[in-house]
């Protein structure tokens, strides 16, 4: 009996010991299988975002029909955004109830705050460099770029610290759109790189009106010389042009210097002059600058199928429209010897998952948008440029951009004209520092300016305690001040995590097990020992 | 003797004329900070005057500042918040009449009052839980802000508000009669009626198919993605659009279904909000179909 219960307490100590050796099952880095099933059914969830543009639309249906050609076994369904903000909140929603989607296109700023979560967003290095599934692998289905075919700074941007957690799927930047034909009745004409005097001077210009109260330069009630689209790019790029401090790269804020409040001071005059506006108090650019309402408008090369008298997308009614020449040149600068850009642009992210065969089907359907037939659909939707090299130098891609102006679709001038912009200044672009709280930082940028020129609209008067005011109400809105605070700590909880502590449900079988040994071990003893005093 | 008399006299003689002068000396310093003392005192009395007036004056000022504050806090009519100017401040008091969902601490509201004064408050920044008790329609409010244009839509912005009871709903007016018209203006942000308009096709750029709505304004849309449906319709040979707009009436509500309904042909009333987007844009909450489409 006495030897049962020995055999029986050993057979479950040793069932301890081989479940302790497992411990719970770690996700925090996604190892490549060996294989891809491609018997077991597979569902990824696809959540993309699209230009409120139908071209994109079937570009995205187009790969999913593709890939899915490929792997027949895996099914993509796709959730629609026209709003990145969307989805953002809603990955951010969905983190917590683990019901994150597989792929999602995505800014590195949003997957800072992504990475806060537990092993949410899968690191991709491993992936990009695994010889069978790799970028470019031996057994990819289709014709994927290899690593040194995709352009080396936008694959760097998608980089978080020393890993890279996203591929980069377009890129565009901002441009500024001209309606020439009124630059020359102001008297000026439009130089190769405009500066920000320039657009402020003209735009004052502009703020004639005749005796009737109408706006001399376009005979209309309504004009605003000049509207910027994203005024969060607008700050940035302004401080950037000035080597000014915005934030560093572990999320210290320096917005609030000297240097944005001159620049907010002069934006105040034209505000209050009424000569520039934002897209949140008055309206979309391209719809004033069609209408001749406009002289200026500055918004993503993205957007350029919107811009001009002839562009494919209007928003207006056609007898609204007032015939003009467009000009498109890089947004105003403050040394043109030394211009800066924002580079902007879609990528895309693969969320960690349990099932390893989903997220290399996802990593898989990645790849696919990054083939050269994705690549060129899209980038041709608008003034997007593709990201790999492959693209760029196709034949395809080279015989597009020398039809500009052949028809006002597929050709439309002004949208080859806005890649070519971004083509011709890859070097001069610029990315801001990505940390948790970088989201937060550029709208807190963008809300800088739409204070000042709300405030200067309703009369409120510019001095020191308005633009302290501002920055205190900003700082408030954004939480600010617990930015800096979160990438410190986030900083010792990375460093402690480094070291991969082993789970307490371990720690205790590990601890246990070796006692459970002793014991029997010294009861085994001691049995030995009183049969040898018996006898 | 004699002999020390002399130069006791003398000594005397000598401290007297000293302490003489030591006496005026300080009978001069007393009498100097009398005068000074004096003019101190003439100094605070001027100055207590001063503050005395300027305390009159500031009262003065308070009090009017008071009356224009309770003034600007009166909550003014449609009318003059018709006649007011963009940028400035508005109070008005309307009643809920739908929202868009609330969002990112923030939610839109159509409101309207008993005399058809309607309002659309643009991103008013409230919890969740204010949210649900704004939702309710009927609520009247109280709503501060500015009033604003974007994009044509005369808005109120970076406003704050404050709930008064006595539920109201308003009637839909039926301005059908005013489609194409320079008076359909005069109804912005109303609940409205159409009537007896005929469903037009749609189309979608590039193809021939017609549709009786698009998913989103060129059919890029789903259901899936809670697009906004968007229909033309007829009256007297022209074409004018209208919205179902997701985030008022989302794929989970009647009108949305109705829409999806529609065919080409088939003449329907129908009712909304007269938004404004570069033009009338109304957003629409309810369809019905009078007399469907003749069978081909």
């Amino acid at each position: 009996m006495k030897k049962r219960i020995t055999a029986i307490l050993l057979l479950i100590c040793l069932l301890f010991a081989l479940s302790g050796c497992h411990g719970k099952q770690s996700r925090s880095g996604f190892a490549v299988p060996t294989h891809f099933d491609d018997q077991t059914p597979v569902e990824i969830v696809f959540w993309a975002k699209n230009d409120t543009n139908k071209n994109q639309v079937a570009v995205y249906q187009q790969a999913i029909d593709g890939f899915q050609a490929l792997y027949p076994n895996v099914t993509v369904n796709m959730r629609l955004y026209t709003d990145y903000g969307r989805i953002y909140n809603d990955v951010i929603t969905n983190i917590s109830t683990n019901t994150t989607p597989n792929v999602c296109i995505t800014y590195p700023d949003h997957i800072a705050t992504y990475l806060t979560g537990s092993n949410t967003v899968a690191a991709l290095d491993d992936l990009m460099d695994d010889p069978r599934f790799g970028l470019g692998g031996s057994e990819v289905r289709f014709d994927a770029p290899k690593k040194e075919e995709i352009v080396p700074e936008f694959l760097r941007e998608c980089m978080i610290g020393e890993h890279t957690y996203a591929m980069p799927y377009m890129r565009s930047t901002e441009a500024l759109y001209i309606n020439e034909d009124y630059v020359r009745k102001l008297g000026y004409e439009v130089p190769e790189t405009p500066t920000w005097d320039f657009i402020w001077e003209v735009s004052e210009k502009a703020m004639e009106q005749d005796e009737n109260g109408l706006f001399k330069v376009n005979g209309q009630k309504v004009l605003i010389p000049f509207i910027y689209k994203s005024t969060d790019n607008m700050m940035i790029s302004m401080l950037k042009q000035l080597d000014a401090p915005y934030s560093t790269d572990a999320g210290e804020i320096l917005i609030f210097n000297d240097t944005t409040k001159a620049l907010l001071e002069e934006i105040y005059i034209h505000g209050k002059s009424r000569a520039f506006s934002t897209f949140a108090i008055s309206g979309y650019p391209g719809n004033f600058l069609n209408a001749g309402q406009c002289i200026f408008a500055i918004d993503s090369t993205a957007g350029a199928t919107w811009m001009g008298s002839e562009a494919p997308m209007m928003d207006i009614h056609e007898e609204q429209v007032v015939p003009f020449h467009t000009r498109v040149t890089m947004i105003p600068q403050f040394h043109p010897d030394k211009p800066k850009m924002i580079s902007q642009g879609p990528s895309v992210c693969v969320f960690s998952k349990e099932n390893d065969q989903e997220v290399l089907a996802s990593w898989l359907f990645v790849q696919y948008l990054l083939s050269n037939g994705i690549q060129l659909g899209y980038a041709e939707t608008e003034g997007y440029l593709p990201v790999t090299k492959k693209a760029l130098e196709s034949d395809e891609y080279t015989d597009y951009l020398t039809r500009a102006g052949e028809d006002n679709k597929e050709h439309y001038r002004v949208k080859i004209e806005a890649s070519r912009l971004l083509m011709e200044n890859t070097e001069n672009t610029f990315v801001t520092p990505v940390f948790n709280g970088s989201a937060s930082l550029r709208a807190a940028a963008g809300q800088l300016i739409e204070n000042t020129v709300k405030g200067a609209r309703r009369k409120q008067e510019m001095n020191d305690a308005f633009i302290k005011k501002t920055f205190d109400e900003v700082r408030s809105l954004y939480r600010l001040d617990q930015i800096g605070n979160t990438a410190e700590r986030e900083g010792d909880q990375a460093a402690a995590e480094k070291s991969n502590p082993l789970p307490t449900e371990s720690v205790v079988l590990l601890i246990a097990v070796p006692c459970i040994w002793i014991l029997l071990i010294a009861y085994k003893l001691w049995e030995k020992k009183k049969a040898q005093g018996s006898h | 003797m004699k002999k020390a008399l002399v130069p006791i006299l003398a000594v005397i003689a000598i401290a007297a004329i000293v302490l003489c002068f030591v006496f005026n000396g300080q009978k001069g310093d007393v009498s100097k900070q009398l005068d000074e003392v004096k003019a101190q005192l003439t100094e605070a009395t001027g100055l207590k005057e001063a503050a005395e007036a300027a305390k009159t004056e500031l009262e003065g000022k308070v009090a009017e500042m008071e009356s224009k504050l309770a003034e600007s806090s009166k909550p003014m009519t449609h009318d003059e918040f018709i006649a007011a100017e963009l940028d400035s401040p508005v109070v008005i008091e309307a009643y809920v009449q739908a929202n868009q969902s609330w969002w990112d601490g923030k939610i839109k509201l159509y409101l309207q009052d008993e005399n058809n004064g309607a309002y659309f408050v643009y991103d008013l920044a409230c919890t969740e839980e204010e949210a649900a008790k704004l939702a309710v329609p009927g609520t009247k409010v109280r709503i501060s802000g500015v009033k604003a244009e974007w994009s044509g839509e005369v808005e109120i912005i970076d406003a704050t508000y404050e709930i008064i009871a006595t539920p109201y709903i308003a009637e839909p007016e039926d301005v059908t009669a005013l489609l194409g018209t320079d008076e359909l203006i005069n109804h912005m942000n109303e609940k409205v009626a159409f009537r007896g308009l005929k469903v037009a096709p749609s189309k979608v750029e590039g193809k021939d198919d017609e549709f009786p709505f698009l998913y989103a304004w060129d059919g890029s849309g789903s259901r899936e993605s809670n697009s906004d449906l968007y229909f033309n319709v007829e009256k007297d040979g022209q074409i004018y659009t209208f919205t179902v707009e997701s985030y008022l009436c989302g794929a989970v509500t009647e009108v949305y279904a109705a829409v999806e309904e529609l065919k080409i042909g088939d003449t329907i009333d129908c009712e909304g909000f007269l938004y404004w987007y570069n033009g009338a844009n109304p957003h629409i909450t309810g369809v019905t179909v009078t007399a469907p489409a003749a069978a081909e």
